[in-house]
């Protein structure tokens, strides 16, 4: 709507040069900004691409040289790597279900306006975005529950976000008809056939981004495992990635193949390249799949719940 | 809001039942109507109270002196021994100077970036520009700080990065300066890298609120004979000026809170000096160390005086604008 007027007014303004000169310099410097924040990355793509040599005497400034892709080849040669991206796509699968489950059964509740105790139950969890007992009580608490080196402490240390939850909240309580529960609910509908037949097909864009919030959370997260886990047959990527990230040797143990481990030795730092691509890549490429449904406001309500 | 609610339980007939009832009655009824979706939020609830709430009963061992196999109640109860231990240290100042100077630095460049970058966004008429910039800036925060610290430090390699190589373009002799290892450099290198990660994804809030002014203000403005400058002063500028306000709360009210992950991936020896901010030094004596006790006053005291702004700074916003905005 706005769009189409926007363009009928274009036709008939002139501008002063006091409006030229803000155009062109906001469009500049919307340039350089694309130009800084677009170069790292497209430097680490093509140093990924590149030779080992060339990565380790920095003779890549822009494109690859000597292309190749022997620095991915490297990258599948470590153990570690393969059991950590299984590890990291075990978390965040699992993680993300139990996540998406209780941040909607808490928020469909908390957008019902008469729904008795929602002052109540909406301060206990805003009072947890504020305020938190920090990382030793809790790592106590972990400890209590025998949850320390199991896969299980990276799912429920962190299985709702009270501000993901509001978020879910407000799109119900704001985009979803009230009138369409109260009849759902007069035509003999329970309150879950309800919120799973009414309400969630109606909320496709807020399930979407909160669950990309959600995964994106679990997969880059590293502390938690650093935290809680000691066995290494069950660290997840990230800290794959730090240590090998960390490291200025390779460690022999973790290569299966032994005739890669010499090409390895002069290839530290390409390998570091093609590494930070194979773990972003797969998360960056979601995101693209859950942008339209930013515009659709989904964002807005989040502000003041 | 509230008006929708008083016209929905007013109606005559259940008001007229609910007088002759006790409260305590008057609550089962209502337990009665919401048990289903009581069902619902039993899960999240027990979930919370287990995970945040059991955690915070937990904090008293900041004020005994912990001991795992005593327990809680069983170990010694020593009041405020574990802070004045901290707040007496020498430490104590190069912590909460590092953290603040940090914290600081950051609000006052990283704060106003995403608010500029989202008016140039919006001025901007090149709808590809505009589109490709957009989505190019929102892919640094889909990296892990894993990832972005490690991409820092093979960029600021001095033999291998791309500061070497361009050190030797410009005619420097030897091997470059390593930028990574020096304690003068570590407040940028932390402040600025988080502004290529998270500049383009926090003008999302500004470009959707930018998006709701009224056309019809700026065609009136245009009509007055406005610039489009003035238009960014006194149409686009005032409308996001409540959301604006509002990140800006939020923000103060970490002032004080540093986050662990990215300073522990970022620090090194040489740097320690103006890198050990309080929450890393928190896992560092409390769990690495085992000082139980010590490390909780510690976060303790950051907890509290996070908290304290939060509120403070949120009763001031709403005094200035007359209750209007504000959090709570």
């Amino acid at each position: 709507m706005a769009k189409v007027k926007h363009k009928d007014i274009k036709i008939k303004r002139h501008r002063t040069l006091d409006d030229k000169i803000l155009y062109a310099t906001t469009d500049i410097i919307l340039v350089l900004l694309l130009l800084i924040v677009g170069y790292p990355i497209v430097y680490v793509l093509s140093c990924s691409f590149s030779s080992g040599i060339a990565v380790s005497n920095g003779r890549v400034i822009l494109w690859p040289v000597d292309p190749s892709i022997i620095g991915y080849k490297l990258v599948f040669a470590y153990k570690t790597v393969w059991t950590g991206y299984a590890n990291t796509i075990f978390y965040t699968v699992v993680g993300t279900a139990l996540n998406m489950l209780l941040s909607i059964l808490a928020a469909y509740p908390l957008s019902r306006p008469n729904y008795q105790g929602r002052k109540v139950a909406t301060m206990l969890f805003t009072i947890t975005m504020m305020f938190s007992a920090g990382i030793i009580p809790k790592y106590l608490l972990m400890s209590d529950l025998h949850l320390i080196d199991s896969r299980w402490a990276l799912i429920l240390a962190s299985a709702i976000s009270a501000y993901n939850m509001i978020i879910i909240r407000t799109y119900f309580r704001n985009s979803i008809p009230g009138e369409l529960i109260e009849a759902a609910r007069i035509d003999g509908c329970s309150e879950l056939r309800t919120l799973w037949s009414v309400v969630l097909p109606l909320s496709k864009a807020v399930i979407s981004v909160v669950t990309l919030y959600y995964a994106v959370s679990h997969w880059n997260s590293y502390f938690q495992a650093m935290l809680y886990l000691r066995d290494r047959d069950l660290l997840p990527l990230q800290m794959i990635l730090r240590e090998i990230l960390n490291a200025s040797k390779i460690n022999a143990e973790d290569v299966s193949d032994p005739a890669l481990l010499a090409e390895l030795a002069g290839a530290a730092d390409l390998v570091k390249y093609a590494l930070i691509v194979v773990s972003s890549a797969p998360i960056i490429a979601a995101y693209p799949f859950v942008q339209k449904f930013f515009e659709k406001g989904v964002m807005i309500g989040s502000v003041k719940g | 809001m509230k008006t929708k609610q008083a016209t929905q339980s007013a109606a005559p007939s259940a008001l007229a039942l609910q007088r002759n009832r006790t409260p305590f009655q008057r609550f089962l009824v209502r337990f009665k109507k919401n048990w289903q979706l009581h069902l619902l939020m039993l899960l999240p609830i027990a979930y919370i109270l287990l995970f945040y709430y059991t955690p915070m009963y937990g904090l008293q061992i900041a004020f005994r002196d912990f001991k795992p196999r005593a327990g809680i109640w069983g170990s010694e109860w020593v009041g405020l021994k574990h802070f004045i231990e901290f707040m007496s240290s020498p430490k104590f100042f190069t912590y909460v100077y590092n953290t603040l100077a940090i914290s600081l630095y950051s609000v006052c460049v990283s704060f106003p970036i995403p608010v500029i970058l989202a008016l140039m966004l919006h001025v901007s008429e090149r709808k590809v520009l505009k589109k490709v910039t957009q989505n190019v800036a929102y892919v640094p925060h889909f990296i892990s700080v894993v990832v972005l610290v490690g991409i820092l430090n093979q960029v600021l390699n001095p033999v291998s990065g791309i500061v070497g190589t361009f050190y030797h373009m410009f005619g420097g002799l030897g091997i470059a300066p390593d930028i990574r290892a020096n304690p003068g450099t570590f407040r940028h290198l932390y402040v600025w890298s988080g502004i290529w990660q998270q500049m383009g994804w926090n003008t999302i809030i500004y470009v959707a609120a930018l998006a709701g002014v009224s056309h019809e203000l700026h065609e009136a403005a245009e009509l007055d004979g406005a610039s489009r400058w003035k238009r960014v002063l006194n149409v686009d500028l005032p409308a996001i000026l409540p959301t604006v306000s509002i990140m800006l709360i939020l923000r103060f009210g970490s002032i004080m809170s540093v986050g662990y992950e990215k300073v522990l991936l970022m620090q090194n020896d040489l740097n320690l000096s103006t890198s050990e901010v309080i929450s890393t030094y928190v896992y560092k004596v409390g769990l690495a160390q085992n000082r139980l006790s010590f490390g909780t006053a510690v976060d303790l005291f950051n907890s509290v005086v996070n908290v304290t702004l939060l509120v403070t700074v949120n009763a001031i916003t709403r005094k200035l604008t007359s209750g209007e905005q504000g959090l709570f």
